[in-house]
């Protein structure tokens, strides 16, 4: 009688593992209803939650696409989803959506935007991932003039001389700094293209525009709006505010006395007064000191505050990232040989901007997001093209579609840069 | 713009000194463009639509001046302002004109250096409150909680009101008249007081504008006009009788219908040739051409015709005309003569 067993021979089947182990239910035990505090919390949010999407889910979707004014909207409204329904209504978005990208910039001209707009990826893209090949930077570092022609227009010969001061002083510190110090280079290098840009840029590309004209239909700021002018003031500003930025985190940190009170009193003085008196003093005063029919562009005025003002904010972020760094980092420097600029370029900057991302990025979120304060003064970001919208007698009461859509651009550009941020600080991450 | 990218403050302020004593009408002329300055949007009034192209009351003044001097009523350009930036853009020449629902005051004509050319909108601050709260007049108003741009002469004007009537209020801080509307609907405020243009024309987007009321009482008086800089008359004068010739086209029957008729020869009415340039030379007086007028009334229509395109009791914002009528049929609106 062997073949009685009490040794399974066979292996049992395998089980699911019981209901409350598992899956979803497993997922709500651990997370949501772990303990009786955390169920009435979870209980409580998901009421909050549904209070919410309840009310404005309905009213998101039981919207209007088509229509020619708020009236219209209402009774197609009431025609889809009964009487005394109410939606939003977004045909004030489908009806105005360019004017909101572009503003009332001419709509035969709306590809030079959009090229700029394209290419500016093509720009950053070297700066933001390290895998490009590294000529594309040379790309990046015309780029600026390219797009401002684009934008604005007129002739190519403007930007060219631009680019010529920098030429002309990067020649002038090559000359000057073998007959005299170095110094001396550097002050002949900052002060030659200012002189070329304030007395000869001008006529120059006067000049050559006559015999070799070179020029596309300009278009004047006045007809810049919406979006465009967000992204064009927000860009400008960031690419312009890191390395004045830098510049000025060096600066405050010089032992050149001059230097360094110069930078303190910047920073501190810029640092001191809200934005939106920079942009007054952008709009109102200015005018005050030049004599009337002095034809000095308002959103250039406004770019130049904007950036003065990103920049002070970005020397105190960089400073932050310099402070950080062990004081070994910059004796092993010093000991390795290195002068001042091979340091701080090689070894100290590297990792002070390292340090800073996080908040350089939410500077940037931050620079980005202050661009709609020029509504204050007059001038048609998205903001401001609400509020004319509205003055049109057949979108007057649209109120949240317009403001809700413009959260949501923002939203999809400020997460962008806080995702890239991440994406940043994990890539550079050298700890352990 | 490319200039002023390289030269800025400095250069600029060497080449155009010598320029700034030139009078504004002869700037305009010699720009080819008339710089208006307009609000940001106010409905009826001032908007740009879909393409950009600005239209409204106040923007039809802009296009009349353009057509007076420039010959041209879309040569103008429109500058944005706001109620802060307004009257630093006109001082310091950014605009020629200002027609921006602005209130004609004590102070901004004296103080503030300007010069206020006319009157083209007679408004007054008042009162909406839903029917359902069951107020008749103003006075009933003791507690009401109200809703009110702050920072605005309509703030003064609101606690004069009520501290002279012996009554209480609490008022309710609001930015932006969208603000205010959705405050009002939410029912954060019991009533929403402004100018009565603007009561008109927000209740005209509520669902239901038969729910809510305008109360009689008009408590102050807001003389809505366009303004020039003090000091340069003759640019002011082209400005003040280009309003006064729609104004007294008006009252004379001109219209953008019959005004190229009227123009082509003199009729039988003396004032009518004057002013259209069919008989003597007014327009050189103001150094302008014979057909100044003829042009300033083609581009839009008379006074009326333009009250009735843009806020008039067909339009959405349907305002009557009331005070805003000729004063031959008992209201306030009045030209000095033609001659």
């Amino acid at each position: 009688m062997s073949n009685v067993s009490y040794v399974r021979t066979v292996m049992l089947q395998e089980q699911a593992p019981p209901a409350s182990q598992a899956g979803i239910v497993k997922w709500l035990r651990e997370n949501m209803f772990s303990n009786i505090p955390n169920s009435i919390l979870s209980i409580a949010a998901l009421w909050a939650i549904y209070y919410v999407l309840n009310d404005v889910l309905p009213w998101a979707f039981q919207s209007s696409w088509n229509a020619k004014s708020l009236g219209e909207c209402r009774s197609v409204i009431a025609a889809a989803y009964g009487e005394g329904a109410s939606g939003a209504c977004w045909a004030v978005i489908n009806d105005r959506f360019l004017q909101l990208v572009f503003g009332f910039y001419p709509s035969e001209l709306y590809w030079r935007p959009i090229v700029a707009f394209v290419l500016m990826f093509a720009a950053i893209a070297p700066v933001l991932f390290d895998g490009l090949p590294r000529k594309m930077l040379r790309f990046t570092m015309i780029y600026p003039f390219f797009a401002f022609w684009l934008l604005w227009g007129g002739s190519l010969w403007v930007p060219l001389m631009i680019i010529a001061g920098f030429v002309l002083g990067y020649l002038a510190f090559g000359v000057v700094s073998k007959m005299a110090s170095s110094l001396v280079g550097m002050i002949a290098a900052v002060l030659v293209p200012i002189l070329w840009w304030l007395f000869l840029a001008g006529d120059v590309a006067t000049m050559l525009q006559s015999i070799i004209p070179l020029s596309i239909e300009a278009v004047s700021s006045s007809n810049f709006g919406g979006f465009m002018l967000s992204i064009t003031i927000g860009v400008i500003g960031i690419a312009l505010s890191l390395p004045i930025g830098i510049v000025l985190a060096l600066g405050r940190q010089s032992d050149l006395m001059i230097v360094k009170v110069i930078c303190v009193g910047f920073i501190e003085f810029i640092r001191g007064v809200p934005l939106i008196t920079l942009l007054f003093v952008a709009s109102t005063l200015l005018n005050y000191f030049m004599p009337p029919g002095t034809n000095f562009d308002l959103i250039l005025r406004v770019i130049i505050m904007v950036t003065l003002f990103a920049s002070a904010y970005m020397a105190e972020v960089i400073r932050g990232g310099l402070a950080a760094l062990p004081k070994g980092q910059y004796e092993g420097a010093d000991s390795l040989g290195l002068d001042f600029w091979q340091s701080t370029r090689l070894i100290i900057m590297p990792q002070a901007l390292k340090i800073s991302i996080p908040n350089i990025v939410s500077s940037f979120i931050g620079l980005f997001k202050d661009t709609t304060l020029v509504s204050i003064i007059g001038l048609l970001d998205p903001i401001g093209l609400s509020t004319n919208i509205r003055a049109n007698q057949e979108w007057n009461g649209v109120i949240w579609e317009l403001y809700g859509f413009i959260a949501l651009v923002f939203w999809v550009f400020c997460f962008s840069m806080s995702r890239y941020s991440m994406y940043l600080e994990r890539k550079l991450q050298t700890g352990h | 713009m490319k200039k002023s990218v390289f030269i800025g403050t400095l250069a600029a302020a060497s080449v155009t000194a010598g320029l700034a004593a030139a009078g504004t009408l002869d700037d305009v002329k010699a720009a080819g463009e008339l710089k208006c300055g307009v609000s940001t949007g106010v409905v009826g009034f001032a908007a740009a639509d879909a393409n950009g192209v600005w239209d409204g009351f106040d923007v039809a003044v802009c296009r009349s001046v353009a057509a007076a001097v420039l010959g041209d009523g879309n040569k103008v350009k429109f500058v944005p302002t706001t109620g802060k930036t307004r009257f630093t853009a006109l001082a310091s020449g950014e605009v020629d004109m200002l027609a921006r629902n602005t209130t004609w005051t004590y102070s901004r004509d004296i103080d503030l250096k300007f010069d206020f050319v006319g009157v083209n909108y007679y408004d007054g601050q008042g009162f909406m409150a839903p029917k359902a709260l069951g107020v008749a007049s103003a006075k009933d108003l003791d507690g009401a909680t109200v809703c009110i741009q702050t920072g605005t002469t309509t703030e003064l004007n609101l606690a004069d009101f009520f501290r002279s009537n012996n009554i209480s209020y609490e008022p309710v801080p609001i930015e932006t008249n969208s603000e205010a509307q959705a405050q009002y609907l939410a029912g954060a405020c019991d009533v929403f007081t402004t100018d009565a243009s603007g009561l008109a024309a927000t209740r005209a987007t509520f669902e239901k504008p038969d729910d809510h009321v305008v109360l009689p009482e008009i408590i102050s008086k807001e003389p809505l006009g366009p303004l020039v800089r003090h000091g340069d008359n003759q640019w002011g004068d082209v400005v003040r009788w280009t309003l006064n010739a729609l104004i007294s086209a008006e009252e004379l029957g001109i219209t953008s219908a019959n005004v190229d008729k009227l123009a082509a020869a003199a009729g039988n009415n003396p004032e009518v040739n004057r002013m259209l340039g069919t008989e003597g030379d007014l327009g050189a007086m103001l150094g302008l051409d014979k057909s100044w007028a003829h042009r300033a009334i083609a581009v839009n229509g008379n006074y009326g015709e333009l009250f009735e395109k843009n806020i008039g009791e067909a339009t959405p914002v349907g305002l009557a005309r009331g005070l805003n009528a000729q004063w031959t049929d008992g209201g306030l609106i009045y030209s000095p003569p033609f001659r």
